[in-house]
């Protein structure tokens, strides 16, 4: 079982904020998935490759060119915004 | 003209011979939707001056004797995770509940052009997370087969309003069954493409490296349609491919191929009646010539736990971007918050519904500090022999058979209680999306009056091979 102290400390690096309720539930939860994650453990994949993606990928580059964005789509964009003045995003202050 | 009769085809045919307008298909749909939707609640939003805009849009091109793409005039479902231009997009969370989208997603762009007309948006586990479509924050949709059953996850909207006549076909998308589990249980034909085989570019991401978008219709024809117009490179998916790597089918009958059958797919936990169905489908395609071969896929116990590592994973950090700031539901505005963090907490905390949170803490546990090792990189080694299991299955064999649903769609409610055994429902599903190989499911017989699927496996950028076998199956089944 995992620890409350450990739950807690997962949704804070995650950011969101969990009520008691939740942190117990969350608790038994993750405690039930992650012991069935341990039939993992059967295997040994100390010689074997990680695969990441399923296809092989690579980098792929483009012209570092500035591209006019749509108006009409940059203005949709920023009525999404909840607090902002005119074309600034605001944010909670930050420094002190 | 009755809309239970329609396919994309005959749709085509009857508005070239002036049978009837894509005005008055659609208005059959709009109508259809009107009276039956209550009873499943396959959309979350109808969007009727733009399917009428599109649809008046065809018959004008039609009267002015232009040539019409087979798409024209085609009223169609979009899941409500896809992006589409000036409607709201929410991926069926309440963090997004007012969120209008700027643009349209590739694929939509391109049904755009080949003047596809669009009914609506459809119901879904909160951004793709679930294989009942209980965890949408908004409502349940029912399956149209029996209505105190889940339609499967997370496309259930898409798949019951095909199932149930409420639109010719629709768009969903795929991470670990989402397209074909629902597909299977509603009783329609449903794909998960190639990763890569069509572009990512405007679906409202859950897990990168193994979400695709997919065709849900009533039969393999309609799909492949479907799927032709919305493949292809994207500049906006680095991970898309070029249309060339696309390979034809040159099989001409069931006699020309070798249909490997893996054993692990047919064993404890999958119910008898799944089981039989589908090896009767397999003894029917021996009898007409196919060789049926046994194919180990040894690691396939392994998959479920390796999913539910990975996609989680991959969660916690796209989900990130929820913090209340650019877009979506948030908390800036509450008098009582003063800092950032509590901003971020409070908007995540309460925008995001149970299942969501158990995923991005899942995640953000395998991915943090002393864990990265034993959980996330350990099951992306796994995912390696899952993948090479394919490799060497292919060499001997051209497709797989299997269910795609290791039970018959199950009651409400009875999996929501416990996470892990919602998460059993995709124990079939999930190896093909780790794998990234494409994957069909196809109706192929009724018990209890509840469809069962057959799982199509094929290599990557054989879509056209899965289709041939496809239709020959269908012709064995009906």
């Amino acid at each position: 079982m995992i620890k409350k102290e450990e739950v807690k400390h997962i949704a804070k690096l995650a950011r969101i904020s969990l009520n008691q309720e939740e942190i117990e539930q969350m608790q038994k939860e993750l405690s039930s998935i992650l012991d069935y994650f341990k039939l993992l453990n059967e295997l040994d994949v100390s010689e074997v490759n990680p695969a990441f993606y399923s296809i092989p990928l690579k980098n792929v580059i483009r012209e570092d060119i500035i591209k006019e964005i749509d108006e009409d789509e940059r203005d949709k964009m920023l009525e999404q915004v909840p607090w902002r003045e005119e074309r600034y995003i605001k944010v909670k202050e930050i420094l002190r | 003209m009755k809309v239970e009769d329609l396919t994309i085809k005959n749709i085509h045919q009857g508005l070239l011979k002036k049978e009837f307008s894509a005005s008055e298909i659609t208005q059959a749909y709009l109508d259809r939707i009107k009276s039956q939707d209550e009873k499943i609640n396959a959309f979350l939003r109808i969007s009727e001056d733009l399917a009428l805009t599109q649809a008046e849009k065809v018959d004008q091109l039609i009267s002015e004797g232009k040539s019409i793409s087979v798409l024209a005039g085609v009223p169609m479902a979009i899941k409500d995770n896809i992006l589409v231009k000036d409607l709201k997009s929410t991926a069926g969370s309440k963090i997004l509940e007012n969120y209008i989208a700027p643009f349209d997603a590739t694929c939509i762009k391109k049904l755009k052009k080949a003047e596809t007309v669009f009914l609506g948006k459809t119901n879904l586990d909160e951004f793709g997370m679930g294989a009942s479509t209980e965890n949408s924050a908004f409502k349940k949709t029912f399956n149209p087969h029996d209505l105190s059953r889940v339609p499967g996850g997370s496309s259930g909207g898409s798949a019951a309003a095909v199932a149930n006549n409420e639109c010719c076909c629709a768009l969903g998308s795929d991470t670990g069954g989402s397209v074909r589990q629902p597909a299977s249980f509603c009783g329609v034909v449903g794909l998960r493409p190639t990763y890569g085989a069509v572009s990512r570019y405007g679906l409202i991401a859950f897990a990168s490296s193994l979400d695709q978008i997919g065709p849900i219709a009533k039969n393999i024809e309609d799909a492949k349609i479907i799927f032709d117009i919305i493949k292809g490179k994207d500049e906006k998916d680095s991970t898309s491919v070029e249309t060339q790597s696309f390979s034809h089918s040159v099989t001409q009958s069931l006699s020309d191929l070798v249909i490997g059958v893996p054993k692990e797919y047919f064993k404890e936990g999958i119910d008898k009646e799944v089981r039989e169905a589908i090896e009767k489908v397999i003894k029917k395609a021996e009898k007409q010539g196919a060789k049926i071969e046994e194919v180990p896929l040894a690691h396939t116990k392994y998959a479920l736990a390796c999913y539910y590592l990975i996609s989680p994973s991959e969660a916690s950090a796209n989900l990130a971007r929820y913090d209340g700031i650019r877009y979506g539901k948030s908390e800036i505005e509450n008098p009582e918050i003063q800092s950032l963090m509590d901003v971020y907490l409070k908007t995540r905390g309460e925008g995001f519904g149970v299942e969501v949170k158990r995923r991005i803490m899942l995640g953000t546990y395998a991915l943090s500090a002393g864990y990265y090792d034993a959980y996330y990189l350990k099951a992306q080694k796994v995912r390696t022999l899952i993948k090479q299991d394919f490799e060497e299955a292919f060499k001997k064999v051209d497709v797989i058979f299997t269910p795609v649903s290791p039970t018959l769609p199950f009651k409400i409610g009875e999996r929501k209680k416990d996470p892990l055994q919602m998460y059993l429902s995709d124990v079939l599903t999930v190896s093909a999306g780790l794998a990234g190989i494409p994957a069909l499911s196809l109706p192929v017989e009724k018990v209890k009056g509840l469809p069962i699927g057959l799982q199509i496996i094929g290599k990557p950028f054989q879509e056209s091979e899965i289709f041939k076998v496809g239709q020959f199956v269908e012709k064995l089944v009906h």
